[in-house]
């Protein structure tokens, strides 16, 4: 366990001071130098940030209307691209694994695999990919510009909280989306899944479900599915972060959202695999 | 006696400014400046780009922190405020933007009821009748329901204006209110600017390059250089200084 999350502080640095820093590769010595001190105010900057919105999160008055604009946002508008790279996902994984199993003999096992596949694993990964690169592209980008355009000084100036409205807002909206959209993109590779199977030889969808789910229980689904909660945290914390630290005009507002969607893509990667480790500690 | 907001009323000047640094990194950009304004006065700022003009403002309303020095508004001690303290004393500031800095996903409506939709006791009505009569008071009434991206940058800065004043402030601080507009609609914006001092008894802090502007609402004009106040006084004093790099800055009027 320590391992993992030695791997994952050691990525982090990396991934966070070369984003930074990836315009200034030149001496190699400079470049280890600064990006150690970039790495550091990141991480400082990024607990600050975390206590800041901590601090004003659950105090009323809640700015709901913007919650609902940020739902809306990040679930109904993900929906598509999310069902979409689901049921290719499900397509994928039928026609791959049909070959293989067919070679060991358990063709019949096909529903079972798929239906395993996605649900434990490459429904949420993809489900935080795919949200990563819109939603957190989107975050970095908005919220970049809103600090450029000094939209963010006028609203502390007039005494209300950028945490509070922008930050806060967006944050609970991927965490409540991600694991509804996984879903979809469950719902979809399954049924993207079984449409392949059935055109390279008939099965009703009935007797497909059947077989799929017939091993499957609720450890299975619930915490692989609940995890994505914590996707969600990631996208909204690390797109917001990067936005409302956005320097430098427009250009800084384009490497926000590029950064936002590299570290968010990155970490949900990493930790994943502490995520996949601590569920199957916790739920045997 | 007590003010609208039950706070005790006190005779503190509205701004005190003593010996305040600030830099970023190894720029220094104010050098120990002091600077007084009385309740209800005009002090304009001038001074080339860079002078660190603008960062006196954020410095002023919190959204800064200096290196060193004091900054009293009313008599509060703003560089040791906490958030809860220093948002109370925000409320009684009014900020306009160099670039209005309005929402641009809000409606100019929206733009101007979002302060009072937050820090205000009124009710859903009375905001709403706030909102109509601030946005009269700037000529904006007519364009209450477009976007900000759907209005040009001279009616931006009036919106701007219209939502600095919703929370009817003691303080106005103007960054660059006529920057990048034609003389005509910097003219109406000074009009504007001059107004709120006879209506209301604003104080106001103005930074401009525009020194037309400056003659015309300043009761005081301050003229900084590299992070120093070199030259101070009403315009027709100021024009009188034989220093060289004042005498060249004003001679563009």
């Amino acid at each position: 366990m320590m391992v993992y999350l030695i791997v994952f502080m050691v990525a982090m640095a990396f991934s966070s001071s070369t984003v930074i820093l990836s315009d200034r590769l030149t001496n190699p010595f400079v470049v280890v130098k600064d990006s150690m001190i970039a790495f550091f105010e990141w991480i400082g900057d990024l607990i600050i940030f975390c206590g800041r919105l901590a601090r004003v999160a659950l105090v009323p008055p809640h700015e709901g209307r913007e919650l609902l604009r940020q739902l809306e946002a990040v679930g109904p508008k993900s929906f598509m691209l999310v069902a979409l790279a689901g049921a290719a996902t499900g397509v994928v994984l039928s026609l791959q694994t049909r070959d293989s199993l067919t070679r060991l003999g358990a063709a019949s096992l096909l529903p079972t695999v798929i239906v395993f596949s996605l649900i434990k694993e490459t429904g949420p990964i993809i489900t935080g990919l795919i949200v990563s690169g819109r939603v957190g592209a989107g975050i970095g980008a908005e919220l970049g510009s809103m600090r450029v355009t000094e939209q963010i000084d006028a609203m502390e100036a007039s005494a209300i909280d950028p945490y509070k409205y922008l930050v806060w807002t967006r944050v609970l909206a991927c965490v409540l989306m991600l694991p509804l959209l996984t879903l979809a993109a469950d719902f979809f590779g399954i049924l993207g899944g079984w449409a392949t199977s059935a055109f390279m030889a008939p099965v009703s969808l009935r007797l497909f479900l059947e077989n799929g789910f017939k091993t499957l229980d609720f450890h299975d689904f619930l915490p692989s599915t609940f995890k994505t909660v914590i996707f969600g945290f990631i996208i909204g914390i690390v797109a917001s972060f990067q936005g409302m630290r956005t320097k430098g005009g427009t250009e800084g507002v384009g490497r926000s959202a590029t950064s936002s969607v590299v570290l968010c893509s990155l970490f949900i990667i990493l930790a994943d695999v502490l995520l996949v480790r601590i569920i199957q500690v916790l739920f045997p | 006696m007590k003010n609208q907001n039950n706070e005790p009323i006190n005779n503190e000047p509205a701004v005190v400014i003593q010996d305040l640094h600030k830099s970023f990194g190894r720029q220094k950009v104010l050098n120990g400046i002091a600077l007084t304004v009385a309740r209800g006065e005009t002090v304009v700022v001038l001074g080339r780009s860079g002078t660190g003009k603008s960062v006196l403002l954020k410095l002023l309303i919190g959204l800064q922190k200096p290196d060193s020095g004091s900054i009293r508004i009313q008599g509060q001690e703003m560089t040791t405020l906490q958030f809860k303290e220093l948002n109370q004393v925000r409320k009684k500031i009014g900020f306009l933007f160099q670039q209005a800095a309005l929402y641009d996903s809000l409606s100019v409506e929206e733009n101007v009821s979002f302060p009072l939709d937050r820090n205000s006791d009124l009710s859903s009505a009375e905001r709403k009748e706030q909102v109509r009569t601030l946005l009269a008071t700037v000529g904006m009434d007519q364009h209450g329901k477009k976007l900000p991206s759907q209005i040009s940058g001279g009616m931006q800065k009036r919106v701007g204006l219209a939502r600095a004043l919703a929370l009817e402030p003691e303080i106005m601080l103007f960054d660059e209110p006529t920057a990048g507009l034609d003389p005509i609609t910097a003219g109406e914006i000074n009009q504007l600017i001059l107004g709120l001092q006879e209506k209301r008894k604003i104080t106001s802090i103005v930074v401009t390059h525009d020194i037309r502007g400056a003659r015309t609402v300043s009761d005081r004009l301050v003229l900084l250089k590299e992070g120093n106040i070199v030259a101070e006084g009403t315009f027709e004093e100021i024009k009188k200084n034989q220093d060289p790099f004042v005498a060249k800055f004003l001679s563009i009027d």
